[in-house]
């Protein structure tokens, strides 16, 4: 019969209306303003209003996510800082859009270059947010944010980061990517901990051969 | 699974390679150079050597035409590569032409699908092409200067030939690329130009170009007016513009222009490393970069002979077969709206695509501009919980339950909709031969009955390992193409069910030590998909170098786009923006 199609599709339409105002009585209290809200909300047994109330509430932004990258720096006890880019320059060269900028810092008494960078800027306009500069790093010194609310009235200077913008402590990066960053840290501690076995084997070997030698001469 | 791809392919290549050299004595090669295959193809022969590829050789299908600038050789070549809808690996044959007047005929009287393409070569490379019943430039305007893809032609914001730049390490002081181009300055005109007393003549020869005779003179007399659809007209999907000659309400002609949101891709491409092309390709069809990646992971792995382990294979495919389910998804959404169903079923279809992007994004990194694929392998694996579950429980979950019940519910509420059907049934309908012809790719050719998919047709990745059918439908008309899409989100889901059930729990997602220098040895490539919109064709030329000489993209979009303008002639305005969203295009991709 001619308009049962129209009816049958109007039935999803009534059944999407009727099941908002269900999943709004079933998960009463919990669909909205609270940690678990989006994943009843948005999860598999959701069926009622699907939607975010940005800026009101914001959808949690999973680990992988990256929006500008940021540099590291770690604390040190004695309340200094240390920045853990070299200046190496495998970001740049690597940056499709080519919008990171490092000045290299050189000793002013022998002009050699020193592994910090003088200052480091990245042009947010131009950064394409493709995460190579974090994923090709051989130091962990850059990664990628999670911030993404950065409108600004003025584009020609604001959306210029320079050194002090962009640097950030480890701990935040910590928080933000906790599974990225006890990875690299077990990686890390892993590789001192060969290299010290190493060092340890190869001082055991010099000292067994001196003995050796001593031996040998001595008799 | 197809039944044809396991048939020797081989043979027919062969018979091609030796009919061809053999039959054009001394006018058709073999292409010796190191790292290259197929013909070289005296120009004045093409067309017969053409002739002789679709009638006799069985390769009725032109998928791609390009040009390549070897400037140190002096030469143009012009690249052709040719496919059998029957199924089997393509062909490609070559002509050099000389830089300085490159001439050649036009192969749009045997293709009609080369039509774009060669206007899209003319525009880049200045190559004529003779007997071209409308060679104008495609996505340039006239008063571009050159031709951007030769290798002797610098944008405005030329730096350095190749990335990196130097003056990003280690002196770098930052500054801002317009400093150096200030706007009224940053543009050359074509000797002679004058921009001050310029009428767009283009638009002229245009609007005569079209056909405006009014055939019947039975009814009333109307006269013939010519329209403009866009290009800001929210129905053509972005800044995309038909010129339409009416006779009434009927359209008798129709243009499509195309170029607005052209940013020299294939150039920015060439100053690239391999590797930054990568996160470019997303920005292509941005609602498929999962799928982008893919095709032109496949062409580099082509080239450098990289492996791709296991499980980096099946999680290319679950990918790929994601962003199909939610390209269509948008695709029969939108196509709702341009029926006037405003809104409602756009929503209900991409509600599932969100979760879709929830995937891309844990994994990724990102919900549209994913960059996920390297050379040999993918960026990362999946996160161990995605939405506070259990990943691959999620993932499971998704493609099991919560796909197919919104690829049924969408079913019901549109499939018998009589609304749907009476705008959709026998509108914009294309016939097979046709749709082959004009080298229509994806959901567009398929819904016309030809039932050729890359997936099967030219077996790529893991795909012959999958149980899944290549949907097709009879009638070539928007409704066929709209049940085409829903057919294949069922397929799709099928696909990443076996996914989820062969995956290996463990292994390793990359073949050797990831590096950003990649050594990709010389040679050509022609690294395809099927992507969501069709064929997407990655034709990549190396030298060695660090950089890839030549790169481009064989968009299904653009291409498909070809046909538009038979498939309105005799319908009304409003149906052509339905047979636009029946297409489905993106400008990012056909633009470039």
């Amino acid at each position: 019969m001619y308009g049962t199609g129209i009816l049958k599709g109007m039935g999803v339409t009534i059944r999407h209306l009727v099941n908002s105002f269900v999943d709004d009585m079933r998960f009463l209290g919990q669909r909205y303003y609270s940690d678990s809200s989006m994943n009843i909300r948005q999860g598999t047994e959701g069926r009622g209003v699907f939607t975010v109330q940005y800026p009101d509430e914001k959808l949690p932004v999973p680990e992988q996510f990256r929006f500008i990258p940021f540099l590291l720096y770690e604390n040190n006890k004695d309340g200094s800082t240390t920045d853990r880019c070299t200046s190496c320059g495998i970001c740049a060269k690597v940056c499709p859009p080519q919008c990171i900028w490092i000045e290299r810092s050189s000793d002013p008494d022998t002009g050699r270059p020193i592994p910090e960078p003088t200052n480091f800027y990245i042009d947010i306009d131009i950064c394409m947010n493709c995460g190579y500069c974090a994923e090709y790093c051989p130091f962990d010194a850059i990664k990628m944010d999670h911030d993404y609310e950065l409108a600004s009235y003025d584009r020609t200077e604001a959306h210029i980061f320079d050194k002090a913008r962009l640097d950030k402590p480890v701990e935040y990066y910590a928080s933000i990517r906790p599974t990225d960053y006890l990875a690299e840290e077990t990686a890390r501690a892993e590789e001192i901990a060969k290299k010290a076995a190493k060092k340890e084997a190869a001082a055991a070997k010099k000292a067994a051969a001196a003995a050796k030698k001593a031996a040998a001469e001595a008799n | 699974m197809s039944d044809k791809d396991s048939s020797g392919t081989l043979p027919v290549n062969e018979v091609a390679s030796d009919s061809l050299v053999a039959r054009f004595d001394g006018e058709v090669h073999s292409d010796t150079r190191e790292g290259y295959e197929g013909y070289i193809v005296a120009a004045n022969m093409l067309p017969e050597v053409a002739n002789v590829l679709r009638d006799e050789l069985g390769y009725d299908y032109l998928s791609s035409v390009t040009g390549v600038d070897y400037i140190d050789e002096n030469h143009i070549e012009v690249v052709y590569h040719a496919d059998q809808t029957a199924g089997g690996k393509g062909i490609n044959i070559k002509v050099q032409l000389d830089r300085e007047n490159p001439v050649v005929p036009t192969l749009v009287p045997i293709y009609p699908g080369a039509d774009f393409q060669e206007r899209e070569v003319f525009d880049m490379y200045g190559v004529q092409f003779d007997g071209h019943p409308n060679l104008r430039r495609i996505l340039m305007w006239d008063g571009f200067h050159g031709y951007p893809l030769r290798k002797d032609w610098k944008e405005a914001y030329y730096e350095e030939d190749v990335k990196p730049f130097d003056s990003r390490w280690p002196g770098g002081g930052v500054k801002r690329s317009e400093a150096d181009n200030p706007y009224g300055k940053n543009v050359s005109y074509p000797p002679g130009f004058d921009i001050n007393n310029w009428t767009p003549e283009t638009d002229d020869s245009l609007y005569e170009s079209l056909q405006k005779t009014t055939s019947n003179g039975k009814s009333l007399h109307t006269d013939s007016i010519v329209v403009n659809i866009g290009p800001q007209h929210p129905s053509t999907h972005g800044v995309f513009r038909m010129v339409v000659a009416l006779d009434g309400e009927t359209i008798t002609d129709l243009q499509p222009v195309m170029g607005y949101l052209h940013r020299n891709h294939e150039k920015i491409g060439e100053r690239n490393t391999f590797l930054q092309n990568m996160p470019y390709t997303d920005r292509l069809d941005y609602l498929c970069s999962m799928s982008n990646n893919f095709g032109y992971a496949l062409a580099v792995e082509q080239l450098m002979g990289a492996d791709v382990p296991e499980r980096a294979e099946y999680i290319r495919i679950l990918m790929a077969e994601l962003t199909r389910i939610s390209n269509h998804m948008w695709a029969i959404g939108f196509l709702l709206n341009d029926l006037g169903a405003f809104q409602t079923p756009a929503l209900y279809a991409i509600r599932a695509r969100e979760l879709i992007l929830d995937v891309f994004e844990a994994t990724a990194g990102s919900r549209m501009m994913c960059n996920y694929m390297r050379f040999g392998g993918l960026a990362r694996d999946f996160p161990d919980t995605l939405r506070g579950e259990d990943t691959v429980q999620f993932i499971t979950d998704l493609v099991e339950n919560t796909l197919p019940k919104a690829i049924d519910e969408l079913d019901q509420f549109l499939t018998a909709n009589e609304i749907v059907r009476s705008r959709c049934i026998g509108v914009g309908v294309l016939p097979p031969d046709k749709a082959i012809a004009y080298s229509a790719a994806g959901p567009l050719l398929r819904a016309s009955g030809v039932p050729y998919d890359l997936r099967t047709a030219d077996s790529y990745s893991i795909y012959d390992r999958f149980d899944f059918d290549i949907c097709t439908r009879p009638n070539g008309d928007v409704y066929d193409r709209y049940l085409v899409r829903v057919d294949e989100m069922r397929e799709s889901t099928r696909i990443c069910q076996q996914v989820m059930r062969d995956i290996p729990a463990e292994g390793e997602i990359f073949s050797g030590k990831p590096q950003y220098n990649v050594r990709v040895p010389a040679g050509e490539s022609y690294g395809r998909v099927e992507n969501p919109k069709g064929e997407l064709g990655y034709y990549v030329v190396s030298t060695g170098k660090a950089n890839p000489y030549r790169y481009h993209v064989r968009a299904p979009s653009f291409v498909n786009l070809t046909v538009l303008g038979e498939l309105c002639k005799g319908h009304k305005v409003a149906d052509a923006v339905v047979i636009l969203g029946s297409i489905d295009i993106v400008l990012g991709e056909v633009d470039r």
